[in-house]
């Protein structure tokens, strides 16, 4: 049990890297990558927001969005399917949670909070955190499965985000052309790191 | 056509392209441009959902306190989205199977909440109209082109359609392997922002 879990963690962080292997929360993972600091700040409330809501948006789609998933509430609800409603719910929650998260670091630990800043309201547009979510109901992960992925993912783009940040702060040193400064240069670093994560592509677990 | 109008529809092609100048949408246009089929059914509905937000947010624009206006943007755009997302399900369930979670990405896909934010709250409905219809036009020159590279190099057809026959096929064209990994797409982005920059000098970033 315990093996699969952390199989499961290694193939979200490096096999399946959300950042690298799927492009999602490229906006801003092109945008803040110019800093480590910023860089840092912003993958740390990555992981936070996605272990919190990938777990809540499995319970509301297995609990209340699939079909025959009201008929705890009642017998009679059985028949209903609420599942075209999804995007909606989880764009809800999301935007919630990233509401409440910022309001209880704010009052329990405002270090962190400070640190943070700006970045935890912009979470809430991130595709990552709506991908995550979106993947979970895909793949059909159970409550257990969902927290390793919310956890392992958020950790992979973590690590693509920083690594990105500081061979972008190495390019200070490099005579790039002066066209490709700035975006067109990102987007080539960011295409030979896919490569270097290809590496991890055969691992079977 | 009259003026303001024209401009908002036409300058984000080149002028100021959400891809490539305003770094706007970048998920999709890397994860759905492996095949041309994929790419177009994605623009269809880009353009689509963001239309009809820049529509709808502009006609409701005096009416959303501006304390909750992007929750209330966002189920402007979800509702469109889901709209979408059901259609394609009902009539072209391959692709819909094949786009999987990138169509429900759309809600988060910078530039519909973008432009919601930048033009469509502050301009009557006809001008966002145009504005919505230019930047989808902008937003699907890019993925078109990136499309039509990535399936051609990659693996030598458009559309599903043999251009290149295959070394494995009796042909000539041995595929290009890397343009449908997810590498492939960076490059060829990266390349087509190097070109357009080549071309308009202005849009060249100072710092390194």
């Amino acid at each position: 049990m315990l093996e699969h879990y952390l199989g499961l963690a290694v193939k979200t962080i490096f096999v399946e890297n959300m950042a690298l292997a799927f492009f999602l929360g490229m906006c801003s993972f092109l945008a803040v990558s110019k800093k480590i600091n910023t860089a840092i700040g912003l993958g740390l409330a990555v992981i936070f927001v996605l272990t919190v809501t990938v777990p809540i948006n499995n319970l509301l789609f297995n609990y209340a969005l699939t079909g025959g998933a009201l008929s705890w509430l009642h017998p009679d609800l059985a028949g209903y399917d609420l599942s075209f409603l999804g995007f909606l719910c989880y764009i809800g929650t999301i935007a919630a949670m990233v509401q409440i998260v910022e309001m209880t670091l704010d009052r329990f630990v405002p270090t962190l909070y400070a640190a943070l800043g700006v970045f935890l309201p912009l979470i809430a547009v991130n595709c990552a955190i709506l991908g995550a979510s979106l993947f979970m109901v895909e793949r059909d992960y159970n409550f257990g499965e969902s927290v390793v992925f919310g956890l392992g993912s958020g950790i992979g783009w973590f690590l693509a985000v920083v690594a990105l940040a500081s061979i972008r702060e190495r390019m200070h040193y490099s005579n790039v052309p002066p066209a490709l400064r700035g975006l067109g240069m990102t987007f080539i670093l960011t295409g030979l790191m896919a490569i270097g994560f290809m590496a991890f592509g055969g691992i079977q677990l | 056509m009259a003026g303001p109008g024209r401009k908002a529809l036409l300058d984000p092609l080149f002028e100021n392209n959400p891809i490539a100048l305003q770094v706007l949408g970048i998920c999709s246009a890397l994860a759905v441009t492996t095949k041309m089929e994929t790419s177009v059914v994605m623009c269809g509905a880009v353009i689509f959902v963001l239309t009809f937000s820049n529509f709808f947010v502009s006609l409701l624009r005096n009416n959303i306190p501006s304390s909750i206006r992007i929750i209330v943007q966002l189920t402007i755009i979800s509702s469109l989205v889901i709209i979408a997302d059901q259609f394609l399900k009902a009539y072209l369930y391959d692709i819909s199977k094949q786009l999987s979670v990138f169509v429900g990405l759309i809600i988060t896909n910078c530039i519909i909440m973008g432009r919601a934010e930048a033009f469509a709250m502050q301009n009557r409905p006809s001008l966002s109209i145009m504005d919505g219809l230019g930047n989808g036009f902008g937003y699907s020159l890019i993925l078109l082109a990136t499309g039509f590279f990535r399936e051609l190099l990659g693996s030598g057809k458009l559309f599903g359609h043999t251009v290149f026959p295959l070394a494995t096929e009796g042909g000539w064209y041995s595929p290009n392997g890397l343009m449908t990994l997810s590498a492939g797409a960076f490059f060829i982005i990266g390349g087509f922002i190097w070109a357009l920059r080549v071309w308009k000098h202005d849009q060249v970033e100072e710092e390194g």
